[in-house]
């Protein structure tokens, strides 16, 4: 392996819903004996990883994923003629199709990638879940995706209330009366597209998992965790890890089932009687996976290295009861920088 | 009724209770410390009755009230369970 490895990483927004780059690029800098060049992937001009040279060296912004892959595809050898990129790590699950589609492309120009087929990801989308839960002998709540407003009272008749709204890529709401679900469909709808998903709301503790399997089956890694702190967005800003088995056979079953490769994160409740249930499969590393690193398992280094062909032994322990709180900081920022991100499309 | 505290169930000196399982942490005065060491070294209701009676200046029929509400509350947290 080169004795300093170029990394690409997008989801740098470091915000009040943020996106994991920044955490994956804590993990990678704490990959010891090896030296890593960060290279940062935007879209937005005010990504806050942009502005913190300590953790990116260099950034470059990328066309949204609605541009399409031939434009990302451009954009990403323009990147590599410069920067001679050995891996990519997307962090956006509305990005992760699009990298997937272009994994041999990018394979065949010496870029690596760790990320799951386009079945395992097509098969977990939030729509699917029952589907999924059958298939893999998996508990999951009653999911149904609705298309339409005027579907909304016949998909509301198969529920009782409380019902989760959820939309295809982020955000879920509770809702209580046909009222809200109404509202809830509209925002969503506006924001994510169709379709919409209503959940059946399942009463209990959430736990979530961060893990990763090698797609063989095999889980290279995995460290449950409950939320302590919940932001008004339901984003963790604190959080513990836990010694709970049943949320690791959970998902050793899932991964040994259906061979996922690269990061994901389940999020599960456990009800009253102690069944637990998926709610969700995030087809990546989630904000939080630092915390995992910190407890012992540094799952992204481990991708960069399975990717590089490396033999990873998976991770047999963490420490349990290590937490993370999240802080916010203002960063100060010269106007020069901004101006660079903005009129050149690099920093 | 006696009970059995979960093995991961951790306890500090303070009196700070950590549920591993669920992430769950509480703080216990010394009597609740009191208590949870006898419940880990697999003491009956009875014998911690007793245990309580000979170290605090209060009634017997006091301490079993008190005994079984902090044994409700343990189950209601997942700390332990009925043996």
């Amino acid at each position: 392996m080169k004795s300093e490895l170029v990394i690409a990483v997008s989801g740098l927004n470091n915000t009040d819903n943020p996106g994991p780059g920044i955490p994956v690029i804590r993990a990678l800098r704490d990959w010891k004996g090896k030296k890593v060049r960060i290279i940062g992937l935007s879209y937005d001009h005010l990504e806050p990883g942009l502005y913190l040279p300590e953790w990116v060296d260099k950034s470059y912004q990328v066309p949204y994923p609605s541009a399409g892959s031939d434009n990302l595809m451009l954009r990403l050898k323009y990147i590599h003629s410069i920067e001679r990129l050995d891996f990519i790590f997307p962090n956006f699950d509305a990005e992760l199709f699009s990298y997937m589609k272009m994994a041999p492309e990018l394979q065949s120009m010496g870029i690596h990638t760790f990320l799951p087929g386009l079945d395992q990801f097509e098969e977990r989308h939030k729509y699917r879940l029952p589907e999924f839960g059958e298939k893999y002998q998996l508990a999951v709540p009653k999911s149904l995706s609705v298309n339409s407003l005027a579907d909304v009272p016949a998909a509301l008749s198969q529920f009782e209330f409380p019902v989760v709204v959820k939309g295809k890529f982020y955000e879920a709401y509770i809702a209580y009366s046909m009222d809200q679900v109404q509202n809830y469909f509209h925002k969503i709808q506006a924001k994510w597209g169709l379709p919409v998903i209503f959940q059946q709301f399942i009463q209990g503790n959430e736990y979530n998992v961060v893990a990763m399997g090698d797609g063989k089956g095999n889980t290279i890694g995995a460290v449950p965790m409950r939320k302590q702190y919940i932001t008004d967005k339901g984003k963790a800003w604190a959080g513990i890890t836990l010694d709970e088995p049943a949320l690791i056979e959970m998902t050793r079953k899932l991964i040994a089932a259906n061979h996922w490769r690269g990061g994901m994160e389940l999020e599960l409740i456990k009800d009253r009687n102690g069944q637990l249930y998926i709610v969700e499969i995030n087809p990546r590393f989630p904000a939080w996976v630092y915390l995992a690193v910190a407890a012992g398992q540094n799952m992204p280094a481990a991708a960069v290295k399975l990717a590089l062909g490396e033999d990873v032994p998976p991770f047999e322990s963490y420490e349990v009861g290590k937490m993370f709180v999240r802080y916010s900081w203002d960063n100060i920022v010269n106007l020069s920088d901004f101006e660079k991100i903005s009129t050149l499309g690099e920093l | 009724m006696n009970l059995r505290l979960k093995n991961n169930i951790a306890v500090s000196d303070s009196g700070f209770v950590f549920n591993p399982s669920t992430g769950d942490s509480f703080s216990i005065n010394p009597v609740g410390i009191d208590i949870i060491q006898l419940l880990r070294a697999s003491k009956s209701e009875q014998d911690i009755i007793e245990d309580l009676s000979d170290r605090y200046d209060a009634d017997t029929q006091t301490i079993e009230k008190d005994l079984y509400d902090f044994f409700t509350l343990l189950l209601q947290h997942q700390l332990a369970e009925k043996a």
